[in-house]
């Protein structure tokens, strides 16, 4: 048997990915996470903060929120079921930032905590700091003909 | 001892297994086979302060027990040969060192409990040695900080994931006594048809188990039929439904009375999260050493072939785009 006709026998064997599924429960989750959002803003504007202050007091809450569940082992439980839902949002960043923190604690704090925290979470900052730079570019150059 | 065949080795004074015993943790206990082995640490770390620790735990505590059922001291045995996931195969070093006997570290993936087995029992029927350790482990937790991610992340596993299992399996092997015999070796060949997905290990390793199976009935002039049971070592659900098809392909049927797979008997995949099955080197260590041969110590089967299987792959390997090759190394036993 070739290495085609063998993948084809894979293809027809393996467990399919219930799509519509996952799609509900990314949508619910993820959507819960984005209204929580919008309710910490609203009460911190309650409390008589501004906009921009009510927003990043939102992010601070909601990334502390992820921190505490993610130690708590909660997090990863909350994403088997979620998927994207717990993933794109602040959260998971929080998430994946704290998580290889927890895990690399056994090789020390410098080598360990300090060198893999951000193993995950690197090429996030990476491609979106550089995403960010060439958005900055294209604004640059349209405003110069508008 | 003699070459049969092209690759087979028959052992014409088999060697004998005076004692074997399995160690596993919390999950693997709760499993189906959970009253098989001799025992079940709740504590996943053993009281270790890291992973790595933990899983030389088990494997000390697992060629402890072997030791001590086949009445031997671990210093007393003439050479261990044992080997694991970690890179470097540190699981076993650390889990061994303190016994000061001859170590040979192996890297045969998850088909290590097979290789150690098969060695050791060449070691012994060749006369190099008398009495042999053989063991392995694998560790959750030290796996997948290793070969995927941190344990804590919110990531969601593949359905064609397997779960490695946490225990090891040690057995010693003598030029005599009671127990189960080893009769027949059969080294695997590596086959690669160019699987690269690092979470679909059953399909990358089941041509492995058709190629040592196939060459195994060709050298030996047997079929499936001659067997009491035919155990593969952690194919998962998938590995296991695809090498039915393979074997088919060839002309032999692998029917589900005669044939079982570790990784699918060592959890309840409808109930315990597991994927398709378990993994890693302690999977199919810990059934065998656990469940398969104080069986055959009772007569429940007489004659029996463990194919142990392993994917041969790195992080490094999978994240430069190879291809994953499997092997699977054949140990015949017998009551």
């Amino acid at each position: 048997m070739d290495a085609k006709q063998y993948q084809k026998m894979v293809d027809q064997t393996v467990p399919k990915t219930n799509s519509l599924k996952n799609c509900f429960f990314a949508f619910v989750i993820g959507g819960g996470i984005c209204v929580l959002g919008q309710i910490l803003i609203n009460l911190y504007k309650a409390a008589g903060l501004d906009e921009q202050t009510a927003g990043a007091l939102c992010s601070v809450t909601l990334v502390l929120i992820s921190v505490t569940l993610t130690a708590c082992h909660l997090y990863d439980d909350i994403a088997k079921v979620a998927g994207a839902g717990s993933l794109v949002p602040i959260t998971g960043f929080a998430n994946a930032v704290v998580s290889p923190a927890i895990e690399f604690k056994s090789e020390g704090q410098i080598l360990g905590v300090g060198a893999k925290m951000f193993t995950i979470a690197g090429p996030v900052l990476v491609f979106g700091i550089s995403t960010s730079v060439l958005y900055g570019v294209i604004l640059w150059i349209v405003k110069l003909f508008l | 001892m003699r070459r049969m065949g092209r690759y087979s080795i028959l052992l014409e004074a088999p060697a004998v297994v005076t004692g074997c015993a399995a160690v596993v943790g919390q999950k693997e206990g709760e499993g189906p086979l959970g009253r098989c082995f001799d025992e079940v640490l709740k504590d996943s770390k053993a009281g270790a302060e890291t992973w790595e620790q933990a899983e030389s735990m088990f494997l000390n505590k697992a060629i402890l027990l072997a030791a001590q059922k086949a009445a031997v001291k671990p210093e007393d045995l003439d050479l261990i040969f044992s080997g694991d996931l970690l890179n470097q195969c540190i699981g076993s070093t650390f889990g061994l060192r303190e016994f000061n006997t001859p170590f040979v570290g192996l890297f045969g993936a998850c088909s290590t409990m097979a290789l150690s087995l098969a060695l050791a029992s060449v070691a012994v029927a060749s006369g190099a040695a008398n009495t042999v350790g053989a063991a392995t482990s694998s560790h959750f937790c030290s796996a997948e900080r290793q070969f995927r991610l941190p344990l804590e992340y919110g990531g969601v596993r593949p359905p064609t994931s397997q779960w490695t299992v946490t225990g090891s399996g040690a057995a010693i092997v003598a030029s005599g006594g009671a127990g189960p015999k080893v009769t027949a070796v059969h080294f695997g060949r590596m086959v690669d048809l160019q699987i690269k997905d690092a979470n679909n290990m059953g399909a990358a390793m089941a041509p492995s188990a058709c190629d040592t199976l196939k060459s195994w009935f060709d050298d030996t002039a047997t079929k499936p039929s001659d067997y009491d049971l035919i155990l593969t070592g952690d194919l998962g659900d998938v590995g296991r439904a695809l090498l039915k098809q393979l074997m088919q392909a060839e002309g032999f049927t692998l029917s589900d009375q005669l044939y079982n797979d570790c990784g699918s008997m060592i959890f309840d995949v409808r109930t315990q999260d597991v994927g398709v099955g378990g993994s890693g080197c302690g999977c199919s260590g810990s059934v065998l050493c656990g469940s398969i041969l104080p069986q055959i110590s009772a007569g429940t089967y007489k004659r029996v072939l463990f194919c142990a299987t392993g994917a041969l792959m790195s992080t490094t390997s999978s994240q430069q785009g190879e291809s994953i090759p499997g092997i699977c190394h054949l140990v015949e036993l017998m009551a």
